[in-house]
């Protein structure tokens, strides 16, 4: 990339964050976002604070900066912006710029410098500006971060958190709208997660921070805006377990990150015409706890998987063999999959016909429901 | 010559002649100083150590042809470079090798033994740099160990365990590297993280003319030395096979990283005798006298031919290359005794916390084998 399109394309990414944001906070909390959220946590209870997810996060963050000195945070215009998104905003002014590291634009020596770091006993978080610039960090993330502990005999941990903000929704330019999730979740020595809603944002990349190994951190960015509520006294389930966001008895219908909200959305359409829809939301993608998701294909003998990502080869794929392995005799029909289709994501134009909607997901139900 | 610059050379800095006179050359005179700091301990302990190196080298190679290593990554040639710059670094100091320096290793308090069973099969590694003298793992690919030693350095900044003034306890920071990983994006990227944060490192280049086949003129057009400057960072090109600038200049740029005068790069010109790896052939793509001219310039020969102009001994000599085969005898020996490992080690330390599929395959694995007649529990 040249300088000068480098340019204009973080122009861009700023006006985007900006404008979404702009559009956004003025609206109150969104339905979606608030019911994803373990349901004891109402607002106006002692301790819940509403929150957008971007900002969860940065609470999150400072949570952990506070706990642990070790814990910095490194990345591209992450210090006085505070991250094209805002997500590490006012952090460089209370930790300091040798806790908040503007660093050189360079995603593979962000990833290989933390490594470094890690030996010498830090707690690096770094933020990827955008999902499709994780790539150049692609070596040093699968050949290295992912088999330290393991080259070492266990005498080495690599407590390393990458976040990527990720998905579509935001209408935004080529590799700005990426899922590239499944590449990480394939790779032994990687934990890979992404939170769908603000209260799991918060304890999550706090756990994320707290774990020995490194941990890919999926940041669903159209949901950065909504907000809900955070229960920064309480954490909920822990940070690989997969959790039921709403209850059903007719089909059960899964996913993870921005996904979450457009099954809920699914749903309620769903009940509105009299089919009851049980909603998983995945929460860890690698390891994926199976628990709560063959509980509820128990009960529904349906299972219809959502993702944003492209279908071949994905998690959906893995989440579909899986359960037809262990839920065989449960299953009233083949487990369905709802993906983006296997091609580069398109010109953001027709990013509505590109990514799985709430309609798409009733279609694949309908389907489930016709064996 | 054009309005622009083309002038892409860079002297050698060189103290020992290839006929073992030690004359130094314009820019080397700056550096004889740390060599005549040097008690004939030390000197001799740098031929000891370079005899060991192509001693262990021959016993690698031989293993490898006999089918108990499944590769063998030779030196031949290096070991002025090598052990020069390992001799360099203070205890404190944290190194960080690529995957040909054996004899850095050794000098820092490996067993390596440890080496012989990565290349045997038998481990991805696995000793505790913290326990070995804080010389970390081979890394295989290539460049990846650079960034990897510049966030250390980055980490010493932060602890404050550096550029106190005290070099007793000031730690810096060597990588190596060769001419062939300086293409690499990530050396690139190196060396823009280490002039950006000023990190107390030194990039040691080993540029042994060729890379696996292809030469260095296809990596690089000018010196790698001058790539330095390119950074922000001095940049010096030493005669590779004299150990003593080798030792020195390593030495003044450690020294300068932990007094906190950032990092440096050192690009040492040397020759890979023998083959990239046991698996190579180099008669494919070199020539005899190619080879024939590096062999004039051989390390240990012209040290050797200086050592006894000082007066060393011919029991001196033959002390040495005594130890050398017994070393090389006695890792031999060891090598043949590894023993492979168990299949719990195919789960064990993938990740640092519980793993559901690690818990559940290997408790597959185990079922599955155990189920065989005769089938053994791990």
């Amino acid at each position: 990339m040249t300088d000068a399109t480098q340019g204009s394309a973080e122009a861009l990414e700023t006006q985007t964050a900006a404008s979404e944001t702009t559009a956004t906070d003025a609206s109150s909390s969104d339905t979606a976002a608030a019911a994803s959220a373990p349901s004891s946590i109402e607002p106006g209870v002692p301790g819940v604070q509403t929150l957008s997810l971007a900002k969860a996060i940065t609470a999150g963050l400072r949570e952990a900066m506070r706990a642990d000195h070790k814990v910095l945070l490194m990345g591209e215009d992450i210090g006085p912006l505070g991250g094209v998104f805002r997500v590490t905003e006012g952090l460089q002014a209370e930790f300091g710029d040798k806790r908040v590291l503007d660093t050189p634009l360079a995603e593979s020596g962000i990833v290989g410098t933390a490594i470094g770091l890690a030996m010498r006993g830090y707690r690096p978080v770094i933020e990827i500006q955008f999902d499709g610039f994780i790539f150049p960090a692609f070596d040093q993330i699968t050949t290295q971060l992912a088999r330290i502990t393991v080259r070492h005999n266990g005498t080495a941990s690599m407590p390393i958190v990458i976040r990527v903000p990720y998905g579509g929704h935001i209408g935004s330019i080529e590799h700005h709208q990426e899922s590239p999730e499944a590449y990480f979740a394939h790779t032994p020595g990687l934990r890979v997660v992404s939170p769908s809603n603000p209260h799991d944002a918060y304890w999550m990349i706090q756990e994320a921070i707290a774990s020995n190994d490194p941990v890919l951190f999926f940041e669903p960015k159209s949901r950065y805006w909504p907000k809900g509520p955070v229960d920064q006294a309480h954490a909920g389930v822990p940070l690989h377990a997969s959790r039921v966001v709403r209850e059903g008895t007719d089909v059960t219908v899964v996913g993870h990150g921005a996904m979450v909200a457009t099954l809920l959305q699914a749903a309620d359409i769903a009940a509105g015409e009299g089919r009851s829809l049980e909603v998983v939301d995945l929460r860890s993608l690698s390891p994926i706890d199976y628990g709560p998701l063959l509980d509820s294909v128990q009960r529904t003998g349906r299972l219809v998987v959502a993702q944003e990502a492209y279908g071949n080869v994905s998690i959906g794929s893995e989440v579909a063999a899986t359960v037809a392995e262990r839920a065989f005799y449960s299953l009233e029909a083949p487990v369905l999959r709802v993906s983006s289709f296997d091609t580069p994501f398109p010109p953001a134009a027709l990013e509505t016909e590109y990514l799985p909607s709430p309609d798409r997901v009733l279609e694949a139900v309908d389907r489930a429901l016709a064996y | 010559m054009s309005a622009r610059e083309r002038d892409f050379t860079a002297p050698t800095v060189q103290l020992l002649t290839p006929e073992g006179e030690l004359r130094p050359t314009p820019e080397a005179e700056a550096y004889l100083p740390l060599v005549e700091a040097l008690d004939d301990t030390m000197l001799e302990r740098f031929y000891r150590d370079m005899a060991i190196s192509r001693r262990i080298d021959i016993a690698g190679a031989n293993l490898q042809r006999q089918g108990q290593l499944a590769l063998w990554v030779p030196s031949h040639g290096q070991e002025a470079a090598q052990v020069g710059s390992a001799h360099a670094a203070r205890p404190q100091d944290h190194l960080f090798p690529s995957y040909r320096e054996h004899i850095v290793g050794i000098i820092r308090g490996l067993d390596p033994v440890n080496i012989l069973a990565l290349l045997r099969g038998a481990t991805l590694g696995g000793w505790n740099p913290a326990e070995n003298g804080n010389f970390h793992l081979y890394t295989l690919v290539l460049a990846s160990q650079t960034l990897h030693a510049t966030g250390y350095a980055m980490g010493l900044q932060f602890d404050g365990a550096t550029a106190t003034g005290d070099p007793e306890t000031d730690a810096a920071v060597l990588v190596y590297y060769g001419d062939g990983a300086s293409s690499q994006g990530d050396a690139s990227e190196a060396l823009v993280f280490a002039s950006s944060y000023q990190t107390p490192q030194v990039f040691f280049i080993q540029n042994n003319q060729w890379a696996i086949s292809v030469p260095v003129s296809r990596q690089s057009r000018s010196p790698l030395s001058l790539r330095g400057g390119g950074f922000g960072m001095p940049g010096v090109r030493i005669d590779g096979n004299d150990v003593l600038v080798s030792y020195a200049v390593t030495r003044q740029s450690l020294e300068e990283a932990r007094a906190g005068e950032g990092p440096s790069l050192i690009e040492a010109d040397t020759y890979r005798m023998g083959a990239h790896t046991t698996a190579d052939d180099p008669t494919k793509y070199r020539t005899d006298d190619e080879v024939e001219y590096w062999a004039r310039r051989d390390p240990i020969t012209r040290y050797r031919t200086w050592l006894e102009g000082r007066g060393a001994s011919a029991a001196f000599f033959d002390d040495v290359d005594r130890e050398a085969a017994d070393v090389a005898a006695d890792l031999r020996r060891r090598a043949l005794d590894l023993v492979a490992p168990t299949r719990e080690v195919i789960f064990k330390h993938v990740y640092s916390e519980p793993h559901p599929l690690m818990t559940e395959q290997s408790a597959w694995l185990e079922a599955y084998e155990s189920s065989f007649e005769g089938g053994s529990s791990a």
